[in-house]
């Protein structure tokens, strides 16, 4: 009985104390590994005619039509006209979002009228899909940008919320207690304090935020759009266009992949305590 | 200047209908004058930093009163300021901008209170450490910060929940000679939370023994040990003479005896 206790609390140390460089490693070539494997599979099944490339074009084809959407356009536009309106509307959401999301936030972790007042809306809003309400926002706001930004930032608002609130309500009681022992008002306690330590709470809900932008976006883009990726993916798949159907997820795939990528680029540069506390 | 609590009891909310139940601290009366080091210890569940965050003005008691010269306190103050166990230095600050802090909140030029702020954290031993960022100082280094904010506020009054709690036995030691020089620098009063018996001894102009269930006062004692080593007197041969053995004893007994009754 004792033995065992006694290496159960020894095992930790010993795993800290390996070397933590070379299992990473080993992890990225596996990573890499799975992709090529991937690539070859889906090269062989298209070109070897195991599956008609109405279907399945292979992958050459893909870039050669990712390259013809660069160059030429599809749909009367090119894919950095596609990208960028469909950037514009995800930016466009996030911006809104935050601006309304993250006082709202405060006010439901600070105040218990804030909490009265919002709280009902958000469980509201938050396991609504968003294409249930878009057909409305289109009757309010007209079939415009300014529908599809809305209806984005309807889809962003409640993880910002709830995670701007989270990090609110995690404020150290010390952290507080030791600004009001130095004589802080409340107006500073809140932006010396509590603010600061949100923060890399709301820069979890802005991730969580953007993977509920992208699901929106595509599907808002499907009415009453004439750019824009998931206009553009929706479009190909109309005329059975499989390769730019394919080059337009693909695509998608690699923004979401670069915003990830600057997501955590922002959390080192920004809250680079965060993983310390 | 003199802080005092007078008759203070604290009861937990929760604590149900019978109104002799339920009580953290019970008929505290306590005073700290300006110049003073008080050291508060007991066993836990005795109500220290209930004490201590009724001093400090974080919670209101259920009876009795805080005063300050007299003058009621109703909520925190500049004039009392807190070191805290767990350090509460802003993460997000750099050390020198944690230090500035209290500044900072009285709206003092940023060059001004950088200045001032690099005046403290040469006074706590800490010159050149401004740019560091928290995470990267070690406990006692920590600790040293957050006293320099402390003072970065002019308190007249140092409120510490068990400071040195977290820091190992040999940074322990070193920090009890540097809190003792920074009270004698600064000319406060000092309110010390400690279940450490050594450091009590070592610290305290005055050291105050807590009974638990409720939390009330035991006992009293006066000792100089902390003056005897601020005036040259190595902090080993205070630990070997005979009067410190005597009172290390004596307070040992009171504690001790206190937690018989309790079991």
């Amino acid at each position: 009985m004792t033995y065992t206790t006694l290496s159960e609390t020894a095992a930790p140390a010993e795993i800290e104390n390996r070397e933590p460089a070379a299992p990473r490693d080993h992890t990225r070539l596996v990573y890499l590994g799975t992709i090529a494997a991937f690539l070859v599979l889906w090269t062989i099944a298209s070109t070897a005619g195991l599956v008609s490339p109405v279907f399945l074009p292979s992958p050459f084809t893909v870039i050669r039509s990712l390259y013809g959407v660069l160059t030429q356009g599809f749909v009367d536009s090119t894919l950095m006209q596609h990208t960028g309106a469909s950037l514009y509307r995800i930016f466009g959401g996030l911006i809104t979002a935050v601006v309304i999301g993250v006082p709202a936030g405060l006010a439901i972790a600070l105040s218990r009228v804030g909490r009265g007042i919002l709280d009902p809306i958000v469980e509201f809003l938050r396991p609504l899909p968003p294409l249930a309400y878009l057909p409305l926002v289109i009757i309010w706001m007209g079939i415009g940008e300014a529908s599809k930004i809305a209806v984005i930032a309807l889809a962003m608002l409640p993880p910002i919320i709830i995670s701007t609130a989270a990090g609110a309500r995690g404020t150290s009681k010390d952290h507080v207690n030791a600004a009001r022992a130095f004589g802080a008002t409340k107006l500073q306690i809140l932006w010396n304090v509590i603010v600061p330590s949100s923060i890399p709470s709301i820069l979890t809900g802005i991730r969580i935020a953007l993977g509920a932008g992208w699901s929106t976006l595509v599907a808002v883009e499907l009415i009453a759009a004439t750019q824009g990726l998931g206009f553009m993916i929706q479009s190909a798949a109309q005329f059975l266009v499989t390769d730019i159907v394919i080059a337009g997820i693909l695509v998608i795939a690699a923004i979401a992949f670069l915003f990830e990528i600057l997501a955590r680029w922002l959390e080192r540069t920004l809250v680079p305590w965060a993983q310390h506390r | 200047m003199a802080l005092s609590l007078t008759n203070v009891s604290l009861r937990y909310h929760n604590a149900g209908s019978n109104p002799h139940q339920g009580f953290v601290l019970q008929d505290i009366d306590l005073t700290i004058a300006e110049g003073e080091f008080v050291v508060i210890i007991g066993r836990s569940g005795s109500g220290k930093t209930s004490l201590l965050n009724i001093a400090a003005g974080f919670i209101a008691p259920t009876r009795g009163s805080v005063t300050l010269d007299g003058t009621p306190v109703t909520g925190p103050g500049r004039e009392r300021a807190v070191v805290f166990q767990d350090d509460a230095l802003y993460p997000w600050l750099s050390a020198r901008d944690n230090v500035a802090f209290p500044l900072k909140l009285r709206h003092v030029q940023k060059a001004e209170r950088d200045r001032r702020a690099d005046e403290l954290l040469d006074l706590v031993g800490l010159s050149g450490a401004g740019n560091r960022k928290i995470w990267e100082l070690s406990g006692g280094m920590r600790q040293r910060v957050g006293i320099a904010r402390a003072l970065a506020s002019e308190p007249q009054f140092l409120l510490m929940d068990e400071p040195l709690g977290a820091l190992d036995a040999l940074t322990r030691g070193r920090m009890q000679s540097f809190l003792l020089d920074v009270w004698q620098r600064s000319r406060t009063g000092a309110l010390l939370i400690t279940h450490s018996i050594d450091e009590a001894l070592f610290l305290a102009t005055r050291v105050i023994v807590l009974e638990p269930d409720p939390g009330r006062i035991e006992a009293e004692f006066r000792f100089d040990f902390g003056q005897r080593h601020l005036a040259g007197e190595t902090a080993a041969d205070i630990r070997k003479s005979p009067e410190y053995k005597a009172a290390h004893d004596r307070l040992t007994h009171v504690i001790h005896n206190e937690g018989a009754e309790a079991a």
